[in-house]
C-alpha cells in the first residue's frame, strides 16, 4: 500500500504533461488540454504545479482555466454528449430535440446522470449547419437528429 | 486497373454515416473480389446528398447519393465500380446544377482530391502559386495580393494586401502568420470544409504569406469543436514538412517557414483576432484595444498577419492565375468569389462558391431551394450570430459587403441560416443577447452587462410588461452596445436584435385576443 500523501501522484502526472508541452511558444492552453486529457478534468491541485513551471501566479492560471468553456473542474460522466444550441440547429427544431434528449437522459445541460453514464453539454456550433440539428457524442459527430437517433444515443450511453 | 471509390471523410458526411458506408463498401469489395480502393475525400458541399459516393470510371466521375450503409450491397449489384445505374445515381457530379452553377476558385479541389495526398494536390494545380511566390520579391507578392482585391473573408472584409504590407514594412527579428480557424459562427462551415477537404491549400497560402512578409512561423488556431479538422491539418502539416514545402527551406529556397496547429478551448470570442492572439499566448481570451494593430504588435508583441482560413486559402489561386484573374470576378469593391454557406432550414443546404453579386433571393430560393420543411421562408440570418435577420422584402439585396451594410446587415463569413414561418423572432432576438452574455469576454461594460440587461428587457417584452417602453429601452441599449463595445461581439449583437425588431414587429407585439367569430 502506498504511503505517499494524496496529491503526489496528481502532481507527478501533471508534471509529465507540463514537460511535454513546456517548450512550445505560449504553452498554457496545450498544457491544460493535456491535463484534461490525462485526468478528464483540470484538478485544482494541478494549478500550483502549472503556475510554478510557467512562472505565473496561481491566480493567472486559475483565470485562464475558468475563462474557457472546455476546461472542467470536476470529472464528466463516462460519455459526453454535446448538443448544438446555435441558430442553424434551432431553425431545424433544435429546441424540441434538446427537450427530448434532456427528458430521455433525465438530466439538464451541464449535468451528469446519477449513474455517471453521461454528461450533457450545450455547444454553440459544430459546423454541421447544413445537416442540423447536430450533436457530438464522445467526439463522434451526429447530424439530422431525430427520434430514432436520440434513441440510439440513449442506448449507447446506457450500455 | 484499380478502381477508386470516393467516400467523403468530411465531418458533415461523417455525421450522416459516411464511416458506416465506407465500411460496407470495403466489405463488398472483398466479397466481390473487386480491384478497388477507397479514398476518403473532402465534401463537394452538397449536404442533402451526403454521404455522396463517387466512382472514377473511364468516362469520368459518377456519383451516388445520399448513400446509407444498407444501400451498398444493391449499389454493387447495380455495378457501382463501373458507374452502373441505381436509384441513387446522380450521374456526373459536376453536372448537378448546384455544382455546375458555381465558380470554384478557393474550393477548386475540395471533394475531388485525396486531402492528404500532396501528389494529388499538385496534379490538380496545387503549389503553383507558392512556386511563383518563391521566385518573386516579397513586395511583389504583397502587391499581387493587394491588386487581386481580396478582402478578409472572416467577416470584417479588410483588404488582405494592406494587412500584409504593414507587416512587410515593420522591421522585426520575428514575425508571425496566424490563421484564424476559430469558425464559431452558426451557419458557417467553409473553414472546416477546406481544412478537412483540401488542407494543403491553406498551408500553401500561409507559406506564401510567410515569404511575402518575412515571417518564419505560422499558427493555425482551430476551435476544439472541430476535432476532425485538427486531425487532418496536423497530418497535412507533417506531410508538407517531410516533402520540403514547410521547414528550413520552403521548396528549396533560402526562406524557411513552419506551421504549428493549436486547438482552441471553446470560447466564441477567440474568433476575434486580438482575443485569439491572447489565447495563443496562453492568456484569457480577452479582447485587446486597437491600436496597436496586430500587424505591428501582434502575437508576443511581434508583427503578425492574422487572416481567416478562406482569405489565406484564396491566396494560392491569386499567385497562380494572377491578380487580374481573381479581381475580374465580383462586383463593386467586393472582388473575387465568396464561398456562401446555405444552412439551417434549407432544402439544398451546402457550400456554394460564386462571384459576389447574386441577390439574397437567388441564393435562398433558387440555389437553396427554399426550406427543408417545405414551409414558407420567414427570415434568413446572414453572417452568423452577429448578423442581421433579413425578411423576404429585402431579398433583392446583392451579395456584396457594401450593399449589405447599406441594409444594416453584414456578410460576415457568408453563412446564411434559413428559417421557416414557425420562427419566433422575439425568441431569436433574445437568443442573440443571451449568446452575447454567455460568450462575452467581460472586458467592456456595454457587452458584458448590456447583453444581460438585453435578455431581461426582452423577457419583459415577451411577458407583455410595458412592451412599448421596453422595446424603446432595448433600442437605446443596442445603440450603446453598437457604439460603445470594444469588439464585434458586443458591437454587432445589435444587428440580429434590431433587425428582428424592425423587420418583424408583429412578433414583438402582444398576441391580440382573438375576436369572437361573427
Amino acid at each position: 500500500m502506498s504511503l505517499q500523501p494524496a496529491g503526489t501522484d496528481v502532481a507527478s502526472r501533471a508534471q509529465s504533461v507540463i514537460d511535454e508541452f513546456k517548450g512550445l511558444e505560449g504553452p498554457l492552453l496545450p498544457i491544460l488540454h493535456g491535463i484534461q486529457e490525462e485526468f478528464g478534468y483540470v484538478p485544482s491541485e494541478t494549478v500550483p504545479v502549472i503556475a510554478e513551471a510557467l512562472n505565473l501566479s496561481r491566480a493567472e492560471v486559475h483565470g485562464v482555466v475558468t475563462f474557457y468553456h472546455d476546461y472542467r473542474n470536476h470529472p464528466a460522466g463516462r460519455h459526453v454528449l454535446k448538443l448544438c444550441r446555435a441558430e442553424a440547429c434551432q431553425s431545424m427544431g433544435g429546441d424540441a430535440i434538446a427537450a427530448q434528449i434532456s427528458q430521455a437522459l433525465g438530466i439538464g445541460f451541464h449535468e451528469t446522470a446519477k449513474d455517471n453514464s453521461v454528461t450533457l453539454e450545450p455547444v454553440f456550433c459544430l459546423g454541421l449547419c447544413a445537416c442540423a440539428p447536430a450533436a457530438m457524442l464522445d467526439g463522434e459527430v451526429i447530424g439530422r437528429l431525430d427520434a430514432d437517433k436520440i434513441e440510439e444515443i440513449v442506448a449507447e450511453v446506457r450500455s | 486497373m484499380t478502381v477508386t471509390i470516393y467516400v467523403p471523410g468530411d465531418s458533415g458526411a461523417l455525421a450522416l454515416g459516411a464511416d458506416k458506408v465506407a465500411k460496407a463498401i470495403e466489405a463488398e469489395i472483398l466479397a466481390h473480389g473487386v480491384d478497388a480502393r477507397i479514398v476518403r475525400n473532402g465534401s463537394r458541399g452538397l449536404y442533402w446528398l451526403e454521404p455522396m459516393v463517387e466512382v472514377a470510371t473511364d468516362a469520368g466521375r459518377v456519383a451516388y447519393g445520399p448513400v446509407s450503409a444498407k444501400d451498398v450491397p444493391s449499389l454493387f449489384d447495380a455495378g457501382l465500380v463501373t458507374g452502373g445505374q441505381h436509384k441513387l445515381s446522380l450521374g456526373d457530379p459536376e453536372k448537378i446544377p448546384f455544382l455546375a452553377k458555381q465558380t470554384r476558385l478557393t474550393f477548386a479541389r475540395c471533394g475531388i482530391t485525396d486531402p492528404l495526398s500532396l501528389e494529388d494536390y499538385e496534379a490538380h494545380g496545387g503549389l503553383t502559386g507558392l512556386r511563383n511566390a518563391v521566385k518573386m520579391a516579397p513586395a511583389d507578392v504583397v502587391k499581387q495580393v493587394t491588386d487581386s482585391g481580396l478582402r478578409g473573408r472572416g467577416g470584417a472584409g479588410f483588404p488582405t494586401g494592406i494587412k500584409w504590407k504593414t507587416v512587410l514594412d515593420t522591421a522585426a527579428e520575428q514575425k508571425y502568420i496566424v490563421c484564424n480557424a476559430d469558425e464559431g459562427d452558426s451557419a458557417t462551415f467553409a473553414d472546416r470544409m477546406i481544412m478537412e477537404g483540401d488542407p494543403f491549400v491553406l498551408i500553401e497560402g500561409m507559406a506564401i504569406a510567410g515569404l511575402a512578409t518575412g515571417a518564419t512561423k505560422g499558427f493555425v488556431y482551430i476551435r476544439s469543436e472541430y476535432p476532425h479538422a485538427i486531425a487532418v491539418m496536423s497530418k497535412a502539416v507533417e506531410v508538407a514538412r517531410s516533402a520540403g514545402v514547410l521547414g528550413k527551406s520552403v521548396l528549396g529556397s533560402s526562406e524557411g517557414f513552419d506551421i504549428e496547429i493549436r486547438s482552441g478551448a471553446g470560447a466564441y470570442v477567440c474568433g476575434e483576432e486580438t482575443s485569439l492572439l491572447n489565447s495563443l499566448e496562453g492568456k484569457r481570451g480577452v479582447v485587446r484595444a486597437k491600436p496597436p494593430l496586430p500587424a505591428i504588435q501582434g502575437l508576443f508583441g511581434k508583427p503578425t498577419i492574422i487572416n481567416n482560413v478562406i482569405s489565406l486559402a484564396s491566396v494560392p489561386i491569386v499567385m497562380d492565375k494572377g491578380a487580374d484573374y481573381y479581381r475580374d470576378f465580383g462586383m463593386g469593391r467586393s472582388r473575387g468569389t465568396i464561398p456562401i454557406q446555405i444552412a439551417g432550414n434549407a432544402k439544398h443546404g451546402g457550400l456554394f462558391e460564386v462571384a459576389f453579386g447574386l441577390t439574397l433571393g437567388e441564393i435562398v430560393d433558387e440555389i437553396g431551394g427554399g426550406t427543408a420543411t417545405g414551409r414558407p421562408v420567414k427570415a434568413v440570418q446572414v453572417g452568423g450570430p452577429l448578423g442581421a435577420y433579413f425578411p423576404r422584402a429585402l431579398f433583392d439585396t446583392p451579395f456584396d459587403y457594401e450593399e449589405f451594410a447599406k441594409r444594416d446587415g453584414l456578410i460576415g463569413h457568408a453563412g446564411i441560416t434559413v428559417f421557416d414561418d414557425s420562427a419566433d423572432m422575439l425568441k431569436m432576438a433574445r437568443f442573440a443577447m443571451e449568446f452575447c452574455a454567455i460568450e462575452s469576454c467581460g472586458k467592456c461594460t456595454p457587452c458584458r452587462i448590456g447583453s444581460t440587461r438585453g435578455v431581461e428587457t426582452l423577457d419583459k417584452v415577451a411577458g407583455d410588461i410595458e412592451p412599448e417602453k421596453n422595446l424603446a429601452l432595448v433600442t437605446d441599449l443596442c445603440n450603446t452596445m453598437k457604439f460603445g463595445s470594444l469588439c464585434a461581439l458586443g458591437g454587432f449583437t445589435p444587428y440580429p436584435v434590431m433587425s428582428a425588431i424592425n423587420h418583424f414587429p408583429e412578433d414583438f407585439r402582444p398576441v391580440p385576443v382573438a375576436e369572437a367569430a361573427e
